[in-house]
């Protein structure tokens, strides 16, 4: 893959080439081994600088996590592992986690002198890879070289495995929870399960599974991009789908399978945090002001936002971290196999069924993410979420088939969001859904803090259509509207709620999810939230029926997948078909293009994705709209990573996988280091 | 034989710190960590940790005399002195500490005053023993 040709912010070029720097060292790993250290506590602080430098590693550090997150931005291959005290002044070092998930895809261990269980988990489900209690002692240090080669190999794997098993990691119904606790899994049982089902998928994979994976950073625009598609696609869809949808050359499936992955525990995390909430219309509320400004931002905006801050970092993060979510991805399916999945302890049964819930929380999350994250959003992830939006219904957007233009997708997205306004909220929080869910899957990076939010988001989604609306697009009502006004709110949402053509998040959610099996699963799960959907929109029984269409799209190019959603959709297809094939083409090439591209940018484009789906949903979208939309989120549903949702199932497994998986070191590389070195 | 007077009170003096419970298995990762090229790492920290809590201290007393009290903000506080102290492994003041935090989180105040008086004197009583320990350690460096 030419990385460097990628547009914007992927990173494949700069990995590789940090990768290189580090060939000369790789005998001596994990010795030069970049680590960057943020404690608020200066005394503390010294004493790991001191550690790390005993251990033969390049410390850099931090008093403060703004510091930190800047530097890793500035030089977002410049770090092997992250190491952050939880109890941080300026900002919460959970907050912080679920920032670099999204947008770095780093390791990150949690540091505290609290070894409370809560907040253990906390650091579990948030995607932390390990927590030290303090004080640490530097045996402890001495082997965090071990969470570095993990992630490696795990992105690896889902990068070789993606062809095959995109969809197979994705089960959505059983593996939500456990699937995800590493990519390794994925590519392990689901790959089995999905191989046959994507069979197809592998052929288009083959090409990018023997290149070595570079690290791919999630920037903000590519985030964004993803999260258009996913939202157009549905978060059940698989990578090979978001993929091509989102057309951003030189990403691999498997980087969007993982980045799909990441992205689903996160909406799942959201979703079981609302949950708890309990509210629904709590959540919503939550998530619509965050999601609000976030659908305004609409690509450019959503940079903006999310770098003036209006997003909370928090949500944001959240949305990143589900959308990202190493999250084990359950996402994809989630929606329909959260129930199934519950292996998420903080989320809430409820967050499972709904896509819905999904929706809104991710819309909530993706638009407190994208404020939170000065990411800079590519303009691949601007163009997806027009796209998106697009597809939602906006006939008159032309979505640039790559590259979102910051500039172009805010138009684009204006429009739509006029148009639908009302209808953007419901499918807002669809979209939402999808998109987060999706992004768990297509994260190479996968970010085990996005798993935890994507892992919420799913569940959420599958099953409460109403709580997509609600929930998600309470906050940001204006958001819902698509109208480019606010382009954040949805459009990058995972689903296209109803009429985006082809990919309605929500269906794709059903479909994709578990990407081969599940497709009919993601259809039933995809199902749910239709209905509820329709409930909640009555306005927009229509956009379903785009949605549906966007389903039936992606299972034309996902037969696994797709099939479920065809049935579903037939009706809704119709005129949609059209969309459809066209978007199957883009997909493809979409889906290799963008899946490299994201980063922190995903979450503003799941949001504004959200939004842009929520558009096209109202609008029953224009075809060529929908076809560059499912261009974008065609990340192939056999690639959607294998898991969904079910953060915290995801997290565990992942965790497990990494242990258990045999370390190929030798196969993949990691920024610094060969892999052939290092020792496992 | 002056250097190896020196040396033997110095491994006295330490012994009996450890002994008595002020300090644990964290400072000699400390002194594990000083090497040739930081010499004197553990003085370094020890010094940090001085400064650095007594702002610590600083803010726990406002806290403490700050009217209500607001026990969540005075939890915090003692959460960083007490990862602070048990880096540098202060066992007395960390165990003072962790007292504290639990009439913290009973609300009890005067539970609170009390237990933060111990802190104090803790805090003061082993920064004294190290300020003589480490200076004793210096100067046998210095004649050796």
């Amino acid at each position: 893959m030419n990385v460097s040709s990628v547009k914007g912010s992927m990173s494949i070029s700069s990995s590789t080439s940090t990768w290189k720097a580090g060939d000369t060292i790789s005998d001596q790993f994990p010795a030069g081994l970049r680590v960057l250290v943020v404690d608020d506590d200066p005394t503390c602080l010294m004493i790991l600088e001191k550690m790390l430098i005993a251990c033969l590693y390049k410390v850099t550090k931090c008093n403060r996590a703004e510091t930190a997150l800047s530097k890793l931005r500035e030089n977002k291959n410049g770090y092997d592992i992250v190491l952050s005290d939880v109890h941080m002044p300026d900002m919460d070092g959970f907050k912080l986690l679920e920032h670099i998930g999204l947008e770095m895809d780093l390791p990150v261990i949690m540091m505290s002198a609290d070894d409370g269980k809560q907040v253990v988990m906390k650091g579990v489900t948030h995607g932390a890879c390990d927590y030290l209690i303090k004080p640490v002692r530097i045996e402890a240090l001495k082997n965090i070289w071990q969470h570095v080669v993990r992630k490696r190999k795990n992105e690896w794997k889902e990068f070789e495995q993606s062809g095959s098993v995109e969809e197979g990691d994705r089960q959505p119904k059983q593996s939500d929870d456990a699937d995800y606790s590493s990519s390794a899994n994925e590519g392990n049982w689901k790959g089995s399960k999905r191989r046959k089902d994507e069979e197809e998928e592998t052929d288009e994979r083959d090409d990018t599974s023997t290149l070595k994976k570079p690290r791919v950073v999630w920037s903000v625009e590519l985030h964004q991009q993803f999260v258009a598609a996913v939202n157009q696609l549905g978060i059940d869809t698989v990578p090979k789908k978001i993929l091509e949808l989102m057309n951003v050359p030189g990403l691999t499936r498997e980087n969007v399978a993982s980045h799909l992955q990441k992205y689903r525990l996160y909406l799942r995390r959201l979703s079981g945090v609302s949950q708890h909430q309990s509210n629904l219309s709590t959540i919503i509320s939550a998530q619509d002001p965050t999601f609000g400004s976030l659908s305004s931002l609409s690509g450019l905006d959503l940079q903006t936002l999310a770098a003036t801050g209006q997003l909370p970092a928090q949500s944001l993060a959240r949305l990143q971290a589900a959308g990202l979510g190493r999250a084990t991805a359950k996402s994809a399916i989630p929606i329909t196999l959260v129930d199934q999945r519950n292996i998420f302890s903080f989320e809430n049964p409820k967050l499972r069924f709904g896509e819905g819930q999904q929706q809104h929380m991710t819309n909530k999350q993706q638009v407190n993410l994208l404020h939170g994250i000065p990411t800079t959003m590519e303009p691949k992830q601007l163009v997806s979420l027009r796209h998106a939006a697009q597809s939602v219904g906006n006939m008159n957007m032309q979505v640039p088939p790559h590259g979102p233009q910051s500039g172009q997708n805010n138009p684009l997205l204006m429009q739509m969001g006029q148009q639908q306004q009302q209808q953007q909220q419901s499918r807002g929080q669809i979209l939402v859904d999808s998109t987060i869910n999706h992004a768990p899957r297509l994260s190479s990076m996968g970010q085990p803090i996005l798993s935890n939010g994507m892992a919420t988001n799913v569940s959420s989604r599958s099953g409460i259509p109403e709580n997509i609306r609600a929930p998600g697009y309470s906050q940001t009502p204006s958001m819902l509207n698509f109208p480019m006004n606010h382009a954040s709110e949805l459009p990058g949402n995972c689903f296209p709620l109803g009429s985006t053509p082809g990919v309605s998040n929500l269906t794709s959610k059903g479909a994709f999810q578990e990407d081969v099996n599940s497709e009919t699963k993601g259809s039933g799960g995809f199902m749910p939230s239709y209905d509820v959907f329709n409930d909640l929109n009555q306005h927009k029984p229509q956009s379903w029926e785009l949605q549906n269409v966007g389903i039936a799209f992606d299972s034309s190019q996902h037969s696994n997948s797709l099939q479920g959603n065809l049935d579903l959709t037939q009706s809704a297809l119709g005129q949609q078909g059209f969309s459809s094939g066209q978007m199957n083409g883009h997909n493809r090439s979409a889906a290799v293009a963008s899946k490299a591209m994201f980063s922190t940018g995903d979450v503003k484009e799941l949001r504004s994705a959200q939004n842009i789906n929520q558009h096209l949903n109202n609008l029953l979208v224009d075809n060529t709209i929908r076809v560059k939309s499912e261009r974008v989120c065609d990340t192939s549903p056999a690639n959607i990573f294998p898991d969904h949702f079910g953060q915290d199932d995801l997290m565990s497994a992942l965790l497990k996988q990494q242990e258990s998986v045999a370390s190929s070191e030798n196969e993949f590389d990691f920024d610094g280091y060969s892999m052939n070195n290092i020792p496992v | 034989m002056d250097r190896n007077r020196l040396h033997n009170q110095v491994a006295s003096m330490r012994r009996s710190l450890f002994d008595q419970g002020y300090l644990d298995d964290q400072f000699i990762q400390l002194e594990e960590l000083q090497d040739d090229t930081n010499p004197n790492f553990v003085q370094e920290v020890v010094t940090l940790f001085y400064n650095d809590s007594t702002r610590l201290i600083q803010n726990i007393e406002q806290a403490l005399n700050s009217r209500p009290i607001d026990f969540c903000k005075l939890d915090d506080y003692m959460h960083q002195f007490k990862g602070s102290s048990s880096s540098i492994g202060a066992k007395k003041v960390t165990n003072e500490c962790t007292a504290f935090r639990e009439y913290c989180n009973a609300e009890n105040a005067e539970g609170c005053i009390r237990s933060f008086q111990q802190v104090k004197q803790e805090h003061a009583i082993l920064k004294r023993k190290l300020e003589v320990y480490l200076q004793t350690v210096r100067q046998a460096s210095q004649t050796a």
